[in-house]
């Protein structure tokens, strides 16, 4: 045990919990809109990181400017998934859509494996690092808990704010009760799994500038965004934020205290545990 | 005649699981053996899968957890207490058993997708638990030595032996998803199914029908994760708890027909031999992904009833006969 590495350990810790968070997001509000839980979310994830290394590699642009055209390209990519993959089958029982999402993520990683191959890939960022004592803050990691803050702080404005994102909650709500108010109901279901790609794609651009990544590394985060979004509760795009912090400090502490190989089991084992004994979430309303 | 019809077709269907399992014994071909090895093992799988999920309703996406922990008892059984291979496979069969059987009563509570997240979440803990525990290996996991076959009259004829073995625990599995069906207790486990509420009102007793069924789905893939992890001699925490070795068993009940007997076992097949197909095909092995997420996508959204139930729908005299 260190406790030296205590304060370096959750501030790092931290740092990843708002990119998690980010990620967890995309998966939430799916959810709470439509019920899916999207099981391409992996591979969606690490069509980000391929997206922004693409533009940075063929086009020399800054990735973080990349990121605004992956925003658009999430949207559209989302959208596109949607009509094909789940609109047709989105009042049918959990396991058909799960299924549904599922083949897209074996087509997504099908199709990935054979153009990109698996070999790791890196975006090489250099911002700078901030240092006293034995804190070490890259400035890679500040900018992205920067754009994540911003990215959710534009979701929840979006959200509050405007008449679609009001549309989306209404129908999050109650679809058919949204529907007879004259809600274009296919409209708002495509527009949030659109969002919600997007916010997923957007947070793999952001891991691709801290870490090296291969078509298969979205899976790690799709497993961390089901833990976060049950910790922040299922459907609650805020709550998975808050979700997103309490994992990343979960990990940057248990280091500390224990093998590395354990906190998988943590995690896991807190996953369960809360499903179990809360499943509306730490901070779920009801 | 119509009362006896049942039982004659699960003779029937025993009668050809038999037939084909005795080819590669008569013709002595190592090749086949292998092939309806493996194929028979994703029967199992997708059976057992099926009891959770197609007769329940509770989709169990980290269904392949028994068959790890099904391998490593056995594993561990037979590597460090010398324990005869039928003795061990049966007794990690129970301890499979006994595991979903504490585990079930708190998991079960919960319903539709928080279920199948928490089943997510227990393969990868155990996955992550036993890559940390020493007795078991950790990450590298445990190994035989050769020595290990002799008891078995060397490693060539204990390959013959898991296959013997395999062929049994399908032809029980397969049995044992049929009897489940026809029973009283499948009738309720179907009655919670479609609306479990309502058959809880009918005094069904859902949390015993649906723990009961849960320990017996475990109770075959753990047999066969024994026999195929015997057989490879080697176990590691990867192949073992593989995740999306589970979902393709979801695709093979999905396939095949959710909810029937026969729908596991023809999806299993058909799923295996098209992988095969496809892998080995040049011009698509590097696309088989792709090709097999673009089938299930399609079955997915067209063919929801899988082929079995579909030629239920199609053909009403089927309904009869076919389970």
């Amino acid at each position: 045990m260190n406790i030296d590495a205590l304060v370096p350990s959750s501030i790092d810790g931290l740092m990843l919990g708002f990119v998690y968070g980010l990620a967890a997001m995309g998966l939430t509000l799916i959810f709470g809109v439509m019920r899916v839980i999207n099981l391409a979310h992996g591979p969606v994830i690490a069509l980000g990181m391929f997206a922004v290394y693409l533009i940075g590699t063929q086009f020399g642009v800054n990735p973080y400017l990349g990121l605004i055209a992956v925003l658009v390209l999430g949207l559209v990519l989302g959208i596109v998934m949607y009509f094909v993959a789940v609109h047709r089958v989105i009042n049918a029982p959990e396991l058909t859509t799960l299924l549904a999402t599922f083949s897209v993520n074996l087509m997504i990683i099908g199709l990935g494996t054979v153009v990109f191959t698996t070999t790791p890939r890196a975006i090489d960022m250099d911002l700078g690092a901030f240092r006293t004592g034995a804190i070490t803050i890259l400035g890679t990691k500040v900018v992205a808990v920067l754009i994540a803050i911003a990215v959710t702080v534009g979701l929840y404005l979006f959200l509050y704010r405007t008449r679609v994102g009001k549309s989306i909650r209404a129908v999050a709500n109650n679809r058919a009760a949204a529907e007879l108010m004259g809600i274009n109901t296919t409209g708002v279901l495509a527009l949030s799994f659109g969002i919600g790609i997007m916010l997923a794609m957007t947070s793999g651009g952001l891991i691709a500038t801290l870490f090296s990544f291969t078509i298969l590394a979205g899976g790690v985060y799709e497993l961390k965004s089901f833990v976060i979004v049950v910790l922040g509760g299922l459907g609650n795009p805020t709550g998975a934020l808050v979700g997103g912090i309490v994992l990343g400090l979960l990990e940057g502490l248990t280091t500390i205290f224990m093998p590395v190989g354990w906190v998988p089991i943590i995690e896991y084992g807190v996953f369960v545990l809360i499903l179990l004994i809360r499943p509306t979430g730490l901070f779920g309303a009801r | 005649m119509k009362r006896t019809w049942p039982q004659s077709f699960l003779w029937l269907t025993l009668l050809i699981i038999v037939a084909i399992a005795l080819i590669p014994i008569l013709i002595d071909s190592a090749s086949l053996r292998e092939d309806l090895f493996l194929t028979l093992m994703l029967v199992i799988l997708a059976s057992s899968i099926n009891i959770i999920m197609g007769y329940t309703g509770y989709v169990s996406f980290g269904h392949i957890v028994f068959f790890g922990l099904g391998g490593y008892f056995a594993f561990f059984l037979m590597l460090n207490y010398q324990v005869h291979f039928v003795l061990a496979a049966l007794a990690s069969g129970v301890g499979a058993s006994v595991f979903a059987f504490l585990l079930g009563i708190p998991v079960l509570r919960l319903r539709g997708a928080y279920f199948a997240l928490a089943t997510i979440g227990i393969n990868e803990a155990v996955r992550s638990f036993v890559t940390n525990f020493e007795p078991f290996g950790g990450a590298v996991g445990m190994f035989f030595n050769y020595a290990v076959y002799d008891a078995y009259g060397g490693a060539r004829n204990a390959l013959w032996f898991a296959y013997y073995a395999i062929v049994a625990v399908a032809l029980v599995t397969v049995a044992a998803s049929f009897l489940i069906k026809k029973s009283k207790f499948g009738l309720g486990l179907m009655a919670i199914r479609e609306d479990q509420d309502t058959a809880q009102v009918l005094g069904i007793d859902p949390t015993r029908y649906k723990v009961l069924a849960y320990t017996c789905s475990a109770f075959f893939p753990a047999l066969a994760g024994a026999i195929f992890f015997f057989k490879n001699g080697i176990i590691e925490p990867g192949p073992a708890f593989a995740l999306l070795r589970s979902i393709e068993g979801l695709v093979m009940v999905m396939l095949g027909g959710y909810g029937t007997v026969t729908g596991p076992i023809v999806g299993a097949v058909v799923y295996e031999r098209l992988r095969a197909f496809l892998i080995t095909n040049p011009n698509f092995s590097s696309l088989h992904l792709f090709i097999a997420g673009l089938l299930l996508l399609v079955i997915v959204l067209f063919v929801t009833a899988g082929v079995v139930g579909w030629l239920r729908q199609r053909v009403p005299l089927l309904r009869r006969y076919l389970e």
